[in-house]
This record gives structure tokens, sequence and C-alpha cells, in this order.
């Protein structure tokens, strides 16, 4: 057991874990903190997709070790004084879920991705967010959610 | 009707009241639980034995009532009922039914689902039976409550109930403009009110709530993390449970050594009959505990994918139902006048539903009595499961269904719940089991394969006089053609299944239209008849033509021919009351690169749609599934081993593999709502292996179509 410090969603989280546990685990079995989701644990859904110092990581592929160092931010991070985030408005908006639990995956991958393109192209978008599963199959909304989400931020950053 | 008519009881304490009703409220201290108000139970009536028309699974029927709804002196309402939200929107659908007959905002609305010591009895959420069947239950308890209300205010008034009108939470005097809200006329209220008859609806045509775009309830629950699964649920002192499994199936443990595990700190290892398994203080070291317990299993020989579908011809299962055999006319003698014969048979594999929260279930045992939070479609069945494992009687268990991450017909069934159970007890403290995606992979239930056989006979002017359909394994839904053919001879055959098999969406109604739409694209092709052309000719079912014409004309079908790198296809179908019509376009590059399913059109109608925004995502959804099935999932096996229970190695669709969708709904207001959760999975196949068929002239008759191995092999 090693006992870690975690920055997660703005707070340092203390804890005590064995060195490769994996962050999802930890942060789901130990901090309570199950928004992130498990859905194969072999880096192959995308469900349990964070921020990692601003970068869309599987949480199950990260072991608490290696995220000690990092900031790391989940689902519950993003909304900021009751207001969401663009890209949860998006996907509210859309209704861009069915039974909801890709979402925050869905979420976190596409919060990402438009920090890095501030403007994909639905190739780019694609591409993106491939890794990440939704067995209900709202691809076709996640996708125009994500557009939203574009055009919601960009109408923030003029204000 | 008058109040005398309506029996009205005052209820103290929910005591025994309720006896002349044979009702159980006592055993649920329902009003302790709900405070004052107005309770409306309804109860089962003649009307719904005969609709159901099938046994509830040992249950004939509900013993006691099918639905609550509760108005609280707050104007609160909270309607009860069994049926639970896997993502088919279904929390939301049935309360914009319940405002619109209760004269309500939606908002005003909360339901409360799949609780077993709160709900009523029912038997699950599959079938697509929640839209038809719970819908008129709880539009007849809502317009019940909403004339019971018009009652009280014309008793306080002195006036006529009729001269009165519900709206908006209250009811109001036309001729003095007085109101009373809803919560004013219930406060202080103890009553319940027995509902037996059906209560005049109001008609579709006039939908103010029902039939609109509403939300998903609790939307942003979902979006902020907030919403807890049955895999996120936490309980005080809550231990984390693993379960050894077997090295295949069938198998017989030859020897077990548990020492290891056991020296491990906080680790308590159960071991009952062929029951493995450890609690640990956290999830890691659940893991690290299984992992040292030593055991060695004897696995018997079984069959493999490998001559799956010979052995299931040839291993009739005697003693499950047959289903039904369809005859009309004599195949036989019209197939000897047939100007034009086609005779093939078609393969569907076993498939995983592979919801994406896995298995879940957290445990607690209080003395004799359990409670379980699980993800379970059916939460009275589980409770029952329950029941006879721990030799408890159902009333001591108590099942809470938070809404999941889905099911497919995949989470019947309450092995994790099980197991949580177990381990709870014997560590005295609450156990979560949460299964590995291997787990979910190897140890639930699959879509039954099968192998399904057609011969048809047509006229040179492409009338259908003679249909054979036989299914092997896979199942009886939409085996019966919904063509005019005059002989007919239709057949189900309960097969062995080498793998454990159940239920999922559409079940065979994918395999049989798959095989049947194929079929018909087939005899098309043989008569020299346009596809739409030759089943227009052949239909009579106007809801069947309506879509089929509606999906043709958003798709412009007909208007471009086929090419080698662009097919085009069409199927359709109907199953449960919904009717489907299916148009694809499909890419392909030469040599077989790629085959791609560029774009879908759906019409779709099951009568009155209550949701238009849910509908049309649970159809888009159906759509996307239903490539997976068509195009490349598929269980592999050997020897009563999983040999794919991992993504990476079933595929599932992706972002990548989604064509273009169009849903056109139509919207049938005359006729009575149909659930919708499963027919919309049927018609892709067919239609994007009739489509890969007009490019290539290559016909893929078994799911998966793997079409890039078969056009590769074809264009050399």
């Amino acid at each position: 057991m090693g006992n870690y410090v975690l920055h997660i969603n703005g707070t340092q989280l203390r804890v005590s874990a064995p060195p490769d546990e994996t962050l999802l685990s930890v942060m789901r079995n130990r901090l309570n903190l199950t928004g992130t989701k498990y859905g194969c644990g072999e880096g192959q859904c995308g469900a349990c997709t964070v921020l990692l110092d601003g970068r869309a990581t599987r949480s199950c592929m990260v072991s608490v070790a290696q995220a000690a160092n990092t900031k790391i931010v989940t689902i519950e991070g993003l909304e900021q004084n009751g207001k969401l985030s663009p890209v949860q408005q998006a996907f509210l908006d859309e209704g861009a879920f069915q039974c909801g639990y890709c979402t925050s995956g869905m979420i976190l991958r596409a919060t990402s991705l438009l920090r890095e393109l501030h403007n994909p192209s639905e190739e780019q978008i694609v591409e993106a967010m491939d890794g990440n599963v939704c067995r209900c199959g709202t691809y076709p909304r996640i996708l125009e959610a994500v557009k939203r989400a574009q055009r919601l931020q960009a109408q923030g950053a003029k204000r | 009707m008058n109040s005398q008519d309506r029996p009205m009881l005052e209820l103290a304490d929910g005591a025994s009241h309720d006896q002349p009703y044979g009702l159980q409220l006592d055993r649920r201290n329902f009003l302790k639980v709900l405070g004052g108000g107005l309770l409306v139970c309804l109860t089962p009536t003649s009307a719904w034995t005969q609709e159901s028309g099938r046994s509830f699974g040992g249950h004939e029927l509900p013993k006691d009532v099918g639905a609550w709804l509760h108005i609280a002196a707050d104007g609160q309402v909270k309607v009860f009922t069994g049926k639970v939200e896997v993502g088919q929107n279904i929390r939301t659908s049935l309360a914009q039914l319940v405002a619109e007959e209760l004269r309500v905002p939606f908002d005003a609305i909360t339901m409360v689902m799949g609780d077993t010591d709160l709900v009523p009895w029912d038997m699950g959420t599959f079938g697509s039976r929640s839209t038809p069947t719970m819908g008129p239950q709880l539009r007849t308890m809502a317009a019940a409550a909403r004339e019971m209300l018009l009652e009280m205010a014309g008793q306080r008034w002195h006036v006529e109930p009729a001269s009165l009108t519900a709206a908006d939470s209250r009811v109001s005097d036309p001729n003095t403009s007085r109101t009373f809200t809803y919560g004013e006329l219930t406060r202080g209220e103890k009553l319940v009110k027995i509902v037996s008859a059906k209560e005049s609806l109001t008609p579709a045509a006039e939908w103010k709530t029902a039939g609109t775009a509403v939300h998903k309830a609790e939307g942003r629950e979902f979006v902020t993390g907030k919403h807890k699964y049955p895999s996120d649920i936490a309980r005080p002192e809550m231990l984390f449970g693993a379960v050894l499994r077997p090295d295949g199936f069938n198998a017989t443990l030859e020897s077990v050594d548990t020492s290891a595990a056991e020296k491990l700190p906080g680790v308590k290892v159960v071991r009952d009959g062929e029951f493995t398994g450890v609690a640990a203080p956290d999830a890691i070291t659940a893991q690290d505990a299984l992992s040292a317990i030593q055991a060695k299993w004897k696995v018997p020989e079984q069959p493999s994918n490998k001559g799956l579908f010979e052995y299931m011809k040839s291993n009739p299962e005697t003693g499950r139902d047959q289903g039904l055999q369809h005859v009309a006319g004599s195949v036989a003698q019209a197939m000897e006048g047939a100007d034009l014969k086609l005779e093939e048979q078609y393969t569907v594999a076993y498939i995983a539903h592979a919801p994406l929260e896995p298995r879940a279930a957290v445990a607690e045992w209080e003395g004799d009595k359990l409670t379980v939070w699980t993800g379970t479609q059916r939460p009275f069945g589980v409770r029952d499961e329950l029941a006879q494992a721990f030799h408890i009687a159902p009333e001591q268990v108590r099942v809470i269904q938070p809404d999941m991450g889905s099911g497919y017909g995949g989470k019947h069934t309450g092995e994790t719940a099980i197991e949580a159970a177990r381990l709870a007890r014997a560590a005295s403290k609450p156990v979560k089991v949460v299964w590995t995606r291997q787990e979910e992979f190897t140890w639930a239930y699959f879509r039954p394969a099968g192998l399904i056989e057609i011969r048809a006979g047509a006229q040179r002017d492409g009338k259908l006089i003679a249909w054979e359909h036989h299914n092997y394994n896979s199942g009886p839904s939409a085996i019966t053609t919904p063509y005019a053919v005059p002989n007919q001879l239709i057949q189900y055959h309960a097969a062995k299944s080498p793998l454990r098999q159940g239920s999922y969406r559409g079940l065979a109604s994918t395999a049989n239209n798959f095989a049947r739409e194929s079929h018909m694209d087939g005899m098309a092709h043989a008569v020299g008849m346009d596809p739409l052309e030759l089943r227009l000719k052949n239909l009579d079912d106007a809801r069947l033509r309506a879509v089929f014409e509606a999906a043709a004309e958003k798709f412009g079908w007909g208007r471009v021919k086929s090419t080698p790198e662009h097919g085009f296809g069409i199927a359709g179908g109907t199953e449960k009351g919904g009717y489907v019509a299916t148009c694809a376009e499909v890419e392909i590059e030469p040599a077989g690169k790629k085959v791609r399913i560029r774009r879908i059109v759906q019409a779709w109608e099951s009568g009155a749609v209550v949701n238009p925004d849910g509908l049309r995502n649970q159809i888009m959804g159906a759509i996307v599934q239903g490539i997976g099935g068509t195009l490349f999932e598929q269980i592999l096996f050997a020897n009563g081993r999983i040999l794919n229970p991992h993504f990476a190695q079933y595929r599932v669709p992706r972002f990548s593999d989604t064509p273009m969708v169009e849903v056109v709904l139509l919207d049938r207001r005359d006729l009575p709502s149909a659930g919708a959760g499963e027919t919309g999975i049927v018609g892709l196949a067919p239609a994007a292996s009739n489509a890969i068929f007009a490019a290539t002239g290559i016909r893929l008759r078994n799911m998966p179509m793997t079409p890039r191995d078969a056009v590769a092999k074809k264009q050399g």
C-alpha cells in the first residue's frame, strides 16, 4: 500500500492504495467518485475517460501512482457554479444519450477534443471519438452534440 | 358514474381496510411512506387477462394491483410501477401519459420504478410491453384520479363535477372562476381509490403533453455523473466480492485450494457447493484473493462454432415448446405449379448483449431481510430467485433497480444478485459484485444462434404462391410472413443449444426477418422485378405498405440504379405492433477493401407516438446496434470456452461504422401506441444484405455477413 495525494477536480484527496491499482478503481471504490464508469478495464470502450492534465485518458489504464502528479478532471468537475460546461449542455440539448452509461466518457473525450481542435471537422470528431463505445447506438446524436458544443464554446469565447 | 360506484376508503395507518380488495398495502406500509393524500390503485380486470393471453411466469396475474398513483398534499404526484428504465426512455414517456390524463405539468410527476418494496408486482420490462400495457394502465389510473379530484371539488362547492374543469394541477369552476389546486384538495385526506374499469381516456389526437418531445427525465443527472447506476451503489462498511469461474461451461470442480487467499488481510472466502467466492475490503484485494485460489476443473467435450447449425438441426429439444406450426393450403402442391422457385438456408450467430454496464449488485442483510441493488429487467423475477436461493419468503427480499447501463434483453436473470447476497451473508457486511467485461461476455447468456430454411414459389408475374419457412433454435418471433401467400408451411423447431441463450432486443424477429426479406429479394431477382414492387404486389397489410412507401419516398428508391460501388437495398417487417421499412445504401471499394453502410432511411409506425424524440432515439439506436449483428458481431466458442470475450476481439459498432441515419415517423394518432424498443432492429440486416447483392451479385445469407471477405473473394 502506498499513500497518495490525488488532485481531482481542484481538490486534493488523500488515498491509500497499492501503487498498481488503477486510477479508475481508486476513484470509484475508494473515493466514491462514481461518475467515471467501468466498461471493460482494458482501454477498449472509453467509459472511464477522464482528463489528465487536460488530455482525455482512460483511467483504467493509469495506475494511482502515475496519476498522483497530474491534475485530474472527472465528469463531476465540469460543472462550474451550477453551470454546465458547453459539452454537457450540448449533450443535454441534443438528448445525446439513452442509458447514459457511456456519457461521462463521451463528454470528457469531446471536451479534450475541443481543447485540441477549436473547430474539428466531422471526420476529426469521428476519429477522436471512435474509441468510445455507446452500446445503445446514439452516435449520430453524440456527433451533433459535439458540433453543438463547439458552437456553444465559440459563442462563449466571443463574449 | 356517481360516487357510490366508487369504493372510497378511509385508510388509517395502512390497516386492514384494504382486505376486501385483497390488497397488501399493510405489508408495504404504504401510506406511512407517503403520508396523507390521495392514493389510486388499479386492480387488474378481465380485460387485462385477455389482453396478456399468456402466463406470468408462475404468477397467473398480479395478485394485488397493477400500479399505484399518489397525489400528496403539496400536489406532487408519484407513480409506482414495476417497469424499469434501461435507456429506452420509459421513465419519461410513461410520466408524459400520466401528466396528460391527470392534467398536470410533466415536472409534477415522479416515477418510482423497479423497487419491489414500493411498486406493484410486474413480470418485467421486455417484449415491448411497457407502452402498450403499462401505458393504458397508468392512463386509466390518472384519469380516475382526475375524476375523483373533480368530485372532491364538486362536493366542496356543492356543484356537479361535470360542470368543472381540470387543468394545470387545479380544478376550476368556469361559472365562478374559483379554483382548487390538487394539493388543496388532497391536503389532510387519507383517501384510497380502487379503479378497475377503464376510464374514458383522452384521445391521442387531443394530447398536449403526451405526443411531444419532452426531454429525458432527470437528464441533467446523466451529464453531470450524479446518477447512481447499480454498479455505483455504495453502502456503509461495504466489502467487494469476486467469484471463482470454471474453466469452461458445464465444468465440474475437481479440487480447490483457498488457503493462500484466506491468508490475505480482511479476506473472507466462501465455499458453498460449486460456489466459491471471496469478499475483501477493497476491489483489488478481492481480485488478488481470487487469483490466489488454485482450482482444477474438468471441462467436458462440447460443440463449437464449427458444425453448429448441423448440430442444431439434428438435435431437437423435445422438452421445449415447439411453437406454432402455421399451415395454409399445400406448399408441396403449389411448388409443383410454380414458375419460379427458390430454396435457401440462412444462419445467424450467437451474439452478446454486451451492455456497457456489466452485471452488478450490492447486497445487504439485516437479519433475515435481504436488500439488493442490482441492474435487472426483472426486479420481481430476481426477488423470487433470491428468495429461492436463500430459502426465505419473497417478502423478505427487496430488490431495488436503479436506472441501469442498459440490457437489450440481456439482464433478465439474477446471478450477480445471488453472488453478492451469498458473500454478504457469509461476511455479515454489505457486499458489491461487479462482473468484469470478460465475465459478462462469458457467463451471461446469448442471443440464440439459428438456422433458417426457406423455399418459396411464385408465378411469372411475381405473385407468391408458396412459402415454407423453418427456424431451428433461434425462435418463433416474427416467423409468419406478412405477405399474402395462399400456401404456407411455417414452423419453429426448438433445438439443443450448446451455449446458454435467452432474450435479446427483437430476439428471433431479426433472424426470421433477415431470412424472409433476403429471400423476398431473391424472388424479386428471379422474377426480374423491382424488390419494392414485388413486395407491394404481395402485401395487403396497409400499415406495412405505408412504411415501405414512406421509406422508399424519403430514400428516393428507384431513382438511382445500383452500381458495383453503390448498392441499394430495401426490407421491412412487423412484430409486436411495430411496422418498419428500411432502405440501405452500401459503399463498396474495389477489391473488397471496404464495405460500408453509408446511408439508412428507416420508416417506423407503432400507433400514436408518445414521445417523438425518445422514439427517434430508440429507432436510431436499433439501427446502429443492428449493424453489429449484421456485419461483424459473433460469439466464437470451442469446447465450452468463449474465444473472444473482450471488446478488442468482439467488435461492436463504433462511430466510424455509423451511417447517415434518417428516421421517418408515421404518427398514427388513431391507433393505440405499441412498444418501440425492439422491432426497429429487424430491417437493417436484410436491407444491407440486399444492397450488397444489388452492387455485387453476392448474396450473403449468414449473419454476421463479414462482407469484406466475401467481396474480396469474389473479386479475387
